[in-house]
């Protein structure tokens, strides 16, 4: 069954556009001055213009602005010279002004690219705009026993809509676009992106064709995935679901189809027929807006190093791979925190070994950022240092590492505490060394008649004889010196 | 009026101005219905600093005003509340004045006649069987009854001169983006501009001082310095050239209002102007452009009053009721005809062949007016093609009624600011005004021009009885 079904699946060809909105994280709304801020009381952070008053009028927000251009030079985006607003009319409850202030066809980003780390090598995927709109505000139903509420706090916040052309051809690419995007956004600190607090949301265009055909297929826009890993099963399940549409003869028709995330499938939300028809225009409360090239050069040159760069950094300044360069750099936050532990005087090596290896494994399992670990950057070296120095074997620090996590307590104090101090004293290993030989004559005969793994046994012995402090590269030489004798 | 108000006010207070415009209110309004919201126990009356130090200025009920109902005379607004004064009020204020009341207007100033309110018709204090013009009926009817010392209006196609010379009294419309329009409950955004609406050219100056400028939470509103309007006045039209644009003197233009005018054009060339024809060859598209334009924009304004947030909300079962119910309870056919017409020109499929043509001849509209203003300073032409028709007349058939705005409707296509001043009466003793139009911030040859003009006829002596 299973390899009938990818048989069908490789005659098809998946099609994926990718339509990503993040939550600047500007002080102020995009049009009016109240506070942009997620958490406050219901419809506290509002005023006559976000709650689209009669009579008020939008002013646009500069910080958004700019940090719009950034994202769109970060992403390579063509930046307007002249760009204007326009309206998108439907109505809903949650938009005050039954139309949301959006940009249509002159966007402030036009045509840019992102580069994705695949398996077998980057991949560039277009970006077709990166465009500023207004968000909408919230409805509430839990609790309310005759209609529903509504908070307009959000309404106005200032959200980006960066759009792929569709030029994605598995969900790994998928993936890797949005984590790649997510990672520049929060290098540029222009958004948290956070899904769960819904600063970065995504919705899928997907429509399959059979391989080598040109044309595209019958589009379907997913919507409702609140995490990348949704975005990945959403699309596996439309992949199939599409081809076992078309492989049975039928045909797929345009709609909009939503995520179920506990069921792990999409139903239908709506066909095309009801599609809104949103009556764009120009919005004539802003006039078309000019940015000058000398303006998008000065935001350039606050742009911060980005993700690709730093990867490269990393590779030359600490001669990690460029696998666990990448992996560091994903998370911002990560990166800082390597940085900064490497500033202590450690290996790189090691350092990006404990932390990928490690740290982030016990991070993920306690469901902790690396921003709230009680382990520090600096600590963390601590523990790296008395691995270096020989205080402790890799294998103590293992053990080490979880208790620093849960008690905050630097590597010295956990070590000491617990008596783990490795022995390096030579006189006091020989010792155990020598008690070992004599207690065990067949696994010496062993060694001096060239079983080399004898050997293995016997360093193994001491260790255990030591409760595994000894430090094994002395018990190791102090072994083969006695026996040798 | 407004003048000798300021004078008063500041010599006894505005006690005495408040107390005999209320007494006029009184006698005359429930015959004139120019106010939808009148209540002397609002009206602020221990101003006593600025330049408008306690006087009572009126309002045209689609600019917001902090603690005064604002309704734009519609049932969908009924109860509305804004919690903020529009600029202009808020600048009003800052001078001294005082709201006096809140006037009546045609449903979100959709008409020329003041009939479509929600409120009933405001009649026109010269003939209380006809129209006050519209959609600023009850401001222009208000300060002709006597019932206002001077108003604000609005005006989208002609709301604020149409009734102004209707009503035989002083109408401007600032250029676009010279008087914030924050505050004031859009109808046809790209248009709209809030004006004065006054006794005379003077009066008119004086409250252009006090609202006019730039408003940092208006986008559309002009950074440009704003001059002492009142510096204007006086200075004659010596040179001043003075076009008549061929293209308003056509069949239709009722004779008696063409020979005023033509008048006019006697009077200016015999104070020292010349006076030439001239060409805007695009305006007969103008009325067709602004009825695809205006109303795509109100189609979107209008959106926003679905009975959720604030105002009249029907009975309703569920959201779309809720949206239906209160959209078709709520607003009256006029505005609904221009709902309908906006949405339709914005649709999918018909964008290109109306909105986006539309902007296209407004730009050749535009385009003809700086032609024109290279060979002449200031353009002369009538106000509307008819005296003020009676009630009734016109209600019926939106056609001939939106041709009431032919010669008005250009200028907010184009921008520019013009002004409707009276020019004289008909034989039937009704009010016929004039329009002069001034290019791009070029209001101060406006009240020039306008100001010399009043001097030399002084129509504004006369006053209808009531």
């Amino acid at each position: 069954m299973v390899q009938a079904e990818s048989k069908t699946l490789g005659r098809y060809e998946p099609v994926i556009g990718l339509e990503v909105h993040v939550q600047l994280a500007t002080r102020s709304k995009l049009f009016c001055p109240c506070p942009a801020q997620f958490g406050a009381e219901p419809n506290l952070n509002t005023c006559p213009v976000c709650l689209g008053l009669p009579g008020s009028l939008p002013v646009l927000n500069q910080e958004a602005l700019r940090m719009a251009v950034k994202a769109g030079l970060a992403l390579n985006c063509r930046v307007a010279e002249r760009f204007k607003f326009d309206r998108k009319n439907y109505f809903y409850p949650d938009l005050p002004k039954a139309y949301q202030i959006s940009q249509f066809n002159k966007p402030v980003n036009g045509r840019g690219f992102l580069t994705v780390e695949l398996k077998d090598g980057p991949k560039k995927i277009g970006i077709t705009r990166a465009h500023l709109e207004e968000d909408a505000g919230k409805l509430l139903h839990e609790g309310v026993k005759d209609g529903s509420l509504v908070d307009y706090n959000r309404a106005g916040v200032p959200l980006l809509e960066i759009v792929s052309e569709p030029e994605i051809f598995t969900t790994e690419e998928a993936y890797q676009y949005l984590t790649t995007l997510k990672a520049i956004l929060q290098y540029l600190e222009v958004s948290d992106c956070d899904m769960e607090k819904g600063s970065l949301r995504c919705d899928a265009n997907i429509s399959i064709r059979p391989r080598g055909e040109k044309k595209l297929g019958t589009k379907v826009e997913i919507k409702n995935m609140n995490s990348f890993r949704a975005v990945e099963r959403a699309l596996q399940f439309e992949i199939e679901r599409q081809t076992g549409v078309l492989t049975e003869g039928g045909r797929l028709t345009q709609e909009t189809r939503l995520w179920n995330e506990s069921r792990g499938e999409t139903f239908s939300m709506r066909s095309k027929e009801y599609a809104h028809d949103y009556r764009y225009f120009p919005e004539p409360d802003l006039v078309p807006f000019t940015l000058s090239r000398a303006e998008v050069e000065a935001i350039r040159r606050t742009l911060p190093e980005l993700p690709n760069e730093r990867i490269q950094r990393l590779v030359k300044d600490y001669g990690i791979s460029e696998y666990d360069s990448a992996r560091l750099v994903q998370e911002k936050a990560v990166a800082e925190y390597y940085e900064a532990s490497v500033k202590e005087g450690v290996s790189a090596k090691l350092a990006a070994n404990w932390i990928l290896s490690e740290l982030l494994g016990h991070l993920k399992e306690a469901g902790t950022a690396i921003q709230g670990s009680k382990v520090s950057a600096q600590s963390l070296a601590g523990l790296i240092r008395l691995i270096e120095n020989n205080t402790i074997s890799g294998k103590i620090a293992k053990d080490v590492l979880p208790e620093m996590l849960a008690t905050g307590k630097s590597a010295e104090a956990v070590v000491k505490e617990k008596g783990l101090v490795q022995v390096t004293d030579v006189k006091l290993i020989e010792t155990v060394v020598l008690k070992i030989i004599q207690a065990n004559p067949k696994g010496v005969e062993d060694f001096r008649s060239g079983k080399k793994q004898a050997a293995g046994f016997l360093v193994g012995q001491v260790m255990k004889e030591t409760q595994g402090k000894a430090n094994p590269k002395l018990v190791n030489e102090i072994l083969e010196k006695k026996l040798a004798k | 009026m407004l003048k000798e108000s300021i004078r008063l006010a500041a010599r006894e207070g505005a006690e005495r101005i408040i107390e005999s415009l209320t007494q006029r209110v009184r006698e005359v309004d429930s015959r004139v219905n120019a106010y939808v919201q009148f209540d002397p126990k609002k009206i602020q009356r221990s101003q006593t600093k600025g330049p408008l130090a306690g006087v009572p200025v009126s309002v045209k009920d689609n600019i917001c005003t902090r603690g005064w109902e604002t309704t734009c005379a519609s049932k969908i607004l009924e109860g509305f509340i804004p919690p903020y004064d529009a600029t202009v009020v808020e600048k009003l204020r800052q001078a001294g004045a005082t709201i006096f009341g809140k006037c009546n207007m045609d449903e979100f100033a959709f008409g020329s006649s003041c009939e479509t309110s929600a409120y009933g018709p405001t009649r026109n204090p010269w003939d209380l069987n006809r129209v006050p013009g519209g959609s600023s009926g009850g401001s222009a009817a208000a300060v002709a009854a006597g019932e206002a010392v001077a108003a604000l209006g609005s005006d989208t196609g002609g709301s604020i001169r149409l009734p102004a010379a209707f009503c035989g009294v002083v109408g401007l419309k600032p250029t676009y983006g010279r008087v914030s329009r924050y505050g004031l409950v859009a109808f046809g955004s790209s248009f709209d501009q809030i004006g004065p609406i006054t006794k005379t050219v003077e009066d008119s100056a004086l409250l252009m001082n006090v609202i006019a400028g730039h408003d940092e939470r208006d986008s559309t509103s002009a950074d440009l310095p704003v001059p002492d309007y009142t510096k204007a006045l006086g200075r004659g039209v010596k040179g001043l050239r003075i076009g008549l644009p061929r293209e308003f003197f056509v069949k239709g233009l009722d004779p008696e209002i063409e020979k005023s005018v033509r008048e006019a054009a006697r009077i200016y060339q015999k104070m020292g102007a010349v006076i030439k024809e001239v060409n805007l060859p695009h305006t007969k598209y103008s009325v067709a452009v602004y009825y695809i334009v205006a109303v795509a924009e109100a189609s979107s304004n209008l959106g926003r009053f679905d009975g959720v947030q604030y105002g009249f909300r029907a009975a309703h079962g569920n959201l779309r009721d809720l949206y239906f119910e209160t959209r078709d309870q709520g607003f009256g056919e006029e505005a609904k005809r221009r709902i309908l017409l906006g949405t339709f020109v914005l649709s999918a499929g018909y964008y290109e062949a109306y909105y986006l043509k539309g902007q296209k001849v407004r730009t050749l509209i535009r385009e003809d007016y700086t032609k024109a203003f290279d060979e002449v300073d200031l353009l002369l032409t009538p106000v509307s093609p008819t005296p003020p028709f009676k009630l009734g007349e016109k209600l019926t058939d939106p056609l001939t009624m939106y041709l009431s705005d032919i010669f008005t409707i250009s200028v907010n296509l184009a921008g520019v600011p013009a002004m409707a001043l009276p020019s004289g009466f008909t034989k039937s003793g009704l009010p016929i005004g004039m329009q002069l139009i001034a290019r791009p911030f070029q209001e101060e040859t406006i009240f020039q021009a306008a100001h010399a003009y009043e001097q030399e006829t002084k129509w504004f002596k006369q006053n209808p009885k009531l």
